[in-house]
């Protein structure tokens, strides 16, 4: 029953079913009850990352080399298990900046350049179209195999069938109308299919269903379980052997570069950044998926191994390709249903994977390659046409035609010199270029574009050199010379051991220098400059994510007039009025045309436009209508301008903070004055407290004793009672002396300035002192006093001077031999006074201590045994008088021989002798 | 036997109120009004207790007292330091260097007397 036209029908029949699925799920998509709202079906969505590569290629590899096919599952299920934050920020970047494809990501990340955009769209297309062969090739050489049921007969070689009857040929050209039926019926002002992967997630159930089948069918129709396939391998040697991986550090190499591949291709592959950032509803979704992933993958190769074994224990002579084995191994035993149903999963497998692929290479082609180019071409008059939503989807269309027809001719030139699965890993190896760009640019701020270009650049030339040239050469479609000797027969330049670098296999060979190269000139360009305002604003928003959201950095504006036109030219007049409506009502206004002519809205049409056609593109169509050319002068000025404040700003920063530093030093000094001013002050009031507590300590004592005993006697009594007086009296002249200083010191004390004559203040101080010199039988000599000497000053004070000058003379000179002169005279400028007496005198360590406050002459020398009356304040109050006139105050003298206190007055007084 | 009091200050009114007070009470009294002349006058009078002045001309109280108690022989001395300086630090400083007590300035007279007293029980 398995004829040619059944198979054709039933798969037929199964295309039609997903395309039903697809547009239900759009209709609700529209309706707004989207039908892919779910983890399980995003996680499903990401099981397109099997492709027939695992469906029959896995069995293949297992089968050559046990459990070699296990890295490349290994790969995504340690990146979703381990490192699902990168992917979970690459979702958030991609939702804020309306990032449609890897080829944008890379080129709004540095700068939203087109170049780069161009670049990454290559790469990926010449990288993945090798892959997109393979997809072809297992559909068709599935489909000969199976209608030529019930014998299996292996399929020609891809070559040798003329092209029109080579069922590949079809085969590419229905998925391409498939593709162009689900990918491109309208333009999504997001770029989601809400259809495709809903469709995609039933062919991932319907694959992994198939799978499931066989291994059931094999494990347990065929055989009795697992253990008995194991025992049956085991029994024969040269199976045995395969079960065991080699065991040499080459092999061990390869797990970890496949591995290494696989993890970034399960992340960077187009297909895998459609379905799993693009086309991510909800980025909650991942949370689940990082888990529910990798058990698909698990299941998917559970029954790999029995399968494989089965197959050799069944085929043992040989003939049957093990990559069939899937397919075969229910034929040999005529379970047609079962075939049929392998041949659909199949099928799934590799739709799944040429439909996303496809139409994430045809967005990408077509806005980041073709768009940028025709819109440079004025002649065609692009930027006049009304409406280019229409250019744009045939854009798209030959773009998916034109890929699949690539893949066609990759497979009919290169398809038999490879299995399934080296033909994949070329693929992988090429968007493993994309890995620094990408990666580095979500997490270091430096990079440039400049850099991106040349470590893209790079890498995918020594990847095109080191492994896609030797494909097409081992596959005589050129001249091999070139592998086995070099370039121009250069020995080092041989592209499976370049430099010299042998006992690796080629991918790790190529995947060890491109990604060197890569890496190394992403590097090292990019720190050759500091990022400009555009990579740097891109940088933070990347890598800083959505919190740093900044403004895109337009400084004109422009109006509703202007911008409707142009996205009505690509996303069609109905759709960008919906959006403009849209904007207008989030913003409060009722109609379109209230919009104001802002940057904000201005921004809002770039977003919209960069859904439809890239952030490159979007930013130079606005930039037409903003300005007349793409990067016009204000957009420069725009530029420099930011770029300028930033600097002023920095240097604003730095001044600041000198500032602050200088700021903290004087604090510092003012708080150690502070200190020192405070710890003199403690000493003073120390000092202060001693001297009023020695008169008080003689008060008390006399006091309780004279209350104790009412019967001391009278001389007694009134020796005590003269005591309490004077002390009472020393106490009070010491409260008043202290007063009195508190308000010279602090500057409040009151003057009352006059002309004074000196010689009659001092003649009237040393009448007030006449009872005391006499008592003493001291000699008072005035005789050296000059006449007519007048000074400006307050009278009081300067009486107060004299006589607590002359006073202390009185108290140091001896009794009935004390002789105290008093002189003074006048320069042209000052007035001089002297006060001399022949007491002890006063020793040169002691001559300026004498003039600080409760200092009193006798301290540590032994001129004096008996402690001198007075207060210790004199000498400090009598210098603050002077001083305040602008006089000083000092002493002469040498022990033994006397002391002479000298002061001086201007005669032309300062500020402080002015009259008040 | 009376026991003798050495009294060390160098405020005159203060010795004289004192000596009254002590001899009064019964005691030995016996004046010195600089820490040097203390020292001497220790040796000389061997007192039983003495009251010691700190701010001094020639010696502070706490040089003499310091000096006092690393002559064995005074082992028995009992130390009253008497003084206007009340200062926490300065009382601590006073028994640390080996005063019996601390008294400070002014004082009441009864007080003083007993504290004497306790000493030389």
């Amino acid at each position: 029953m398995l004829q040619g036209w059944v198979v054709v029908l039933a798969s037929f029949l199964y295309l039609g079913v997903l395309f039903a699925i697809a547009w239900y799920a759009d209709r609700r998509a529209d309706l707004g009850r989207s039908l892919i709202a779910n983890p399980a079906v995003y996680a499903l969505s990401l099981g397109v990352y099997c492709t027939t590569w695992t469906f029959y290629g896995s069995v293949g590899r297992a089968a050559a080399s046990g459990i070699g096919f296990l890295p490349i599952y290994l790969g995504p299920t340690l990146l979703f298990a381990l490192a699902g934050f990168i992917l979970f920020k690459m979702i958030r970047v991609a939702k804020v900046n309306r990032i449609t494809s890897i080829a944008d990501f890379v080129a709004s990340r540095y700068g939203k350049s087109q170049l780069l955009g161009g670049l990454v769209t290559v790469i990926a297309v010449v990288g993945v179209i090798p892959y997109i062969a393979l997809q072809l090739k297992a559909v068709s050489n599935s489909f000969s195999i199976l209608s030529s049921y019930p014998e299996i007969i292996m399929p020609a070689a891809a070559g040798a069938v003329p092209i029109l009857q080579d069922s590949a040929l079809y085969v590419a050209m229905i998925l391409a109308a498939f593709t162009i039926l689900f990918g491109t019926r309208h333009l999504d002002a997001t770029e989601r299919h809400e259809g495709m992967v809903a469709a995609i997630a039933v062919e991932s159930l319907v694959k992994l269903g198939a799978f499931l089948a066989v291994g059931v069918f094999v494990v347990w129709g065929l055989h009795d379980g697992v253990a008995d396939i194991f025992a049956r391998a085991a029994a024969m040697p040269d199976v045995a052997r395969r079960l065991a991986s080699a065991d040499t550090p080459a092999a061990y190499g390869t797990w970890g570069t496949l591995i290494f591949l696989s993890m970034f291709a399960s992340l960077l592959l187009p297909r895998q950044f459609q379905i799993a950032v693009v086309e991510n509803v909800d980025e909650s979704h991942l949370r689940r998926a990082v888990w529910m992933f990798p058990l698909y993958l698990f299941l998917i190769n559970i029954f790999v191994l029995p399968v494989a074994l089965a197959g050799l224990l069944h085929f043992k002579a040989g003939g049957v390709d093990a990559d069939t084995f899937v397919l075969t191994l229910p034929m040999a035993h005529q379970q047609e249903a079962l075939a049929l149903f392998v041949f659909i999963g199949g099928l799934s497998a590799a739709t799944g994977m040429v439909i996303v692929e496809t139409i994430a290479l045809s967005t990408m082609v077509c806005n980041d390659l073709v768009m940028p180019l025709l819109l440079r071409m004025p002649w065609l008059g692009l930027a006049a046409k009304a409406d280019l939503s229409g250019l744009l989807l045939e854009i798209r269309r030959w773009a998916i035609a034109i890929i699949l027809g690539l893949g066609y001719l990759y497979f009919r030139v290169a398809g038999e010199a490879y299995a399934l699965v080296s033909i994949g890993l070329i693929s992988f190896a090429a968007v493993a270029q994309f890995a620094p760009v990408v990666i580095g640019g979500l997490f270091w701020k430096g990079g440039t574009r400049d850099g991106a270009l040349a470590g893209l650049a790079a890498g995918f030339v020594l990847w095109a050199y080191t492994l896609l040239l030797p494909s097409f050469a081992k596959s005589g479609w050129l001249p091999d010379g070139f592998i086995a000797h070099g370039l121009f027969g250069v020995e080092l330049l041989r592209p499976q051991h370049l430099f010299g670098l042998t006992g690796l296999d080629e991918i790790t060979h190529c995947l060890v220098w491109s990604l060197l190269a890569n890496l190394g000139f992403y590097i090292g360009i990019s720190i050759q400059r500091v990022p400009n305002v555009r990579e740097a604003r891109q940088a933070t928003l990347f890598v800083g994510g959505n919190e740093a959201a900044g403004h895109s950095g337009w400084s004109a504006s422009a109006g509703v007039a202007d911008l409707l036109p142009l996205a009505s030219r690509f996303l069609g007049r109905e759709r960008a009025e919906e959006a403009f409506l849209r904007h207008a009502r989030q913003r409060g206004l009722n109609s379109v045309k209230e919009l104001p002519a802002d940057t904000r809205l201005v921004n809002f049409a770039e977003n919209l436009l960069t859904g439809a056609i890239g952030s490159a593109s979007a930013r130079a169509m606005v930039a037409s209508v903003v300005s007349e050319e793409p990067l016009g002068i204000d957009e420069v000025m725009n530029i420099l301008d930011e770029a300028s404040q930033v600097r002023a700003y920095s240097r604003e920063l730095e001044q600041k903070s000198r500032e602050l530093t200088r700021a903290t030093a004087e604090l510092r000094d003012a708080n150690e004055r502070l200190r020192e001013l405070d710890r003199m002050k403690d000493d003073f009031i120390s000092t202060v407290t001693h001297e009023l507590r020695t008169p008080l300590t003689s008060i008390r004592a006399f006091s309780e004793m004279l209350h104790e005993d009412p019967k001391t006697d009278l001389e007694q009594r009134t020796k005590f009672l003269g005591i309490i007086v004077s002390e009472t009296v020393r106490l009070s002249r010491l409260i008043n002396q202290i007063l009195d200083l508190a308000k010279l010191e602090s500057g409040r004390a009151e003057w009352t300035v006059t002309a004074i004559d000196v010689d009659e203040v001092i003649h009237e101080a040393a009448d007030s002192l006449t009872v005391l010199f006499a008592e003493k039988r001291v000699t008072l000599d005035l005789a050296g006093l000059q006449t007519g000497l007048t000074v400006m000053a307050d009278r009081d004070r300067l009486m107060q001077v004299m006589v607590n000058l002359l006073s202390n003379a009185l108290k140091f000179v001896p009794t009935d031999s004390g002789r105290v002169r008093v002189g003074a005279d006048g320069t042209a400028n000052e007035v001089r006074v002297s006060v001399s007496d022949n007491g002890p005198g006063i020793a040169a360590a002691d001559q300026e201590l004498i003039f600080d406050k409760f200092r009193q002459g006798s301290g540590g020398t032994d001129v004096l045994t008996d402690k001198p009356q007075g207060t210790g304040l004199g000498l400090p109050i009598s210098r603050q008088i002077i001083e305040y006139f602008n006089g000083r105050l000092w002493v002469e003298s040498s022990p033994g021989a006397g002391a002479r206190f000298l002061f001086t007055l201007p005669r032309q007084a300062g500020d402080n002798g002015k009259n008040s | 036997m009376a026991h003798r009091i050495l009294i060390v200050d160098d405020e005159p009114n203060i010795v004289i109120s004192l000596e009254y007070l002590l001899k009064k009470e019964g005691f030995d009294v016996t004046v010195a009004t600089d820490g040097d002349a203390a020292l001497h006058k220790a040796t000389e009078f061997r007192p039983h207790l003495m009251l010691l002045d700190v701010m001094m001309p020639k010696k502070s109280g706490f040089e003499v007292c310091e000096l006092l108690r690393a002559d064995a022989t005074m082992a028995d001395l009992k130390i009253i330091m008497l003084t206007a300086k009340g200062r926490e630090t300065e009382v601590t400083k006073g028994l640390a260097l080996g005063a019996n007590a601390y008294i400070t300035k002014p004082f009441s007279t009864k007080d003083l007397v007993a504290q004497i007293k306790t000493l030389l029980a």
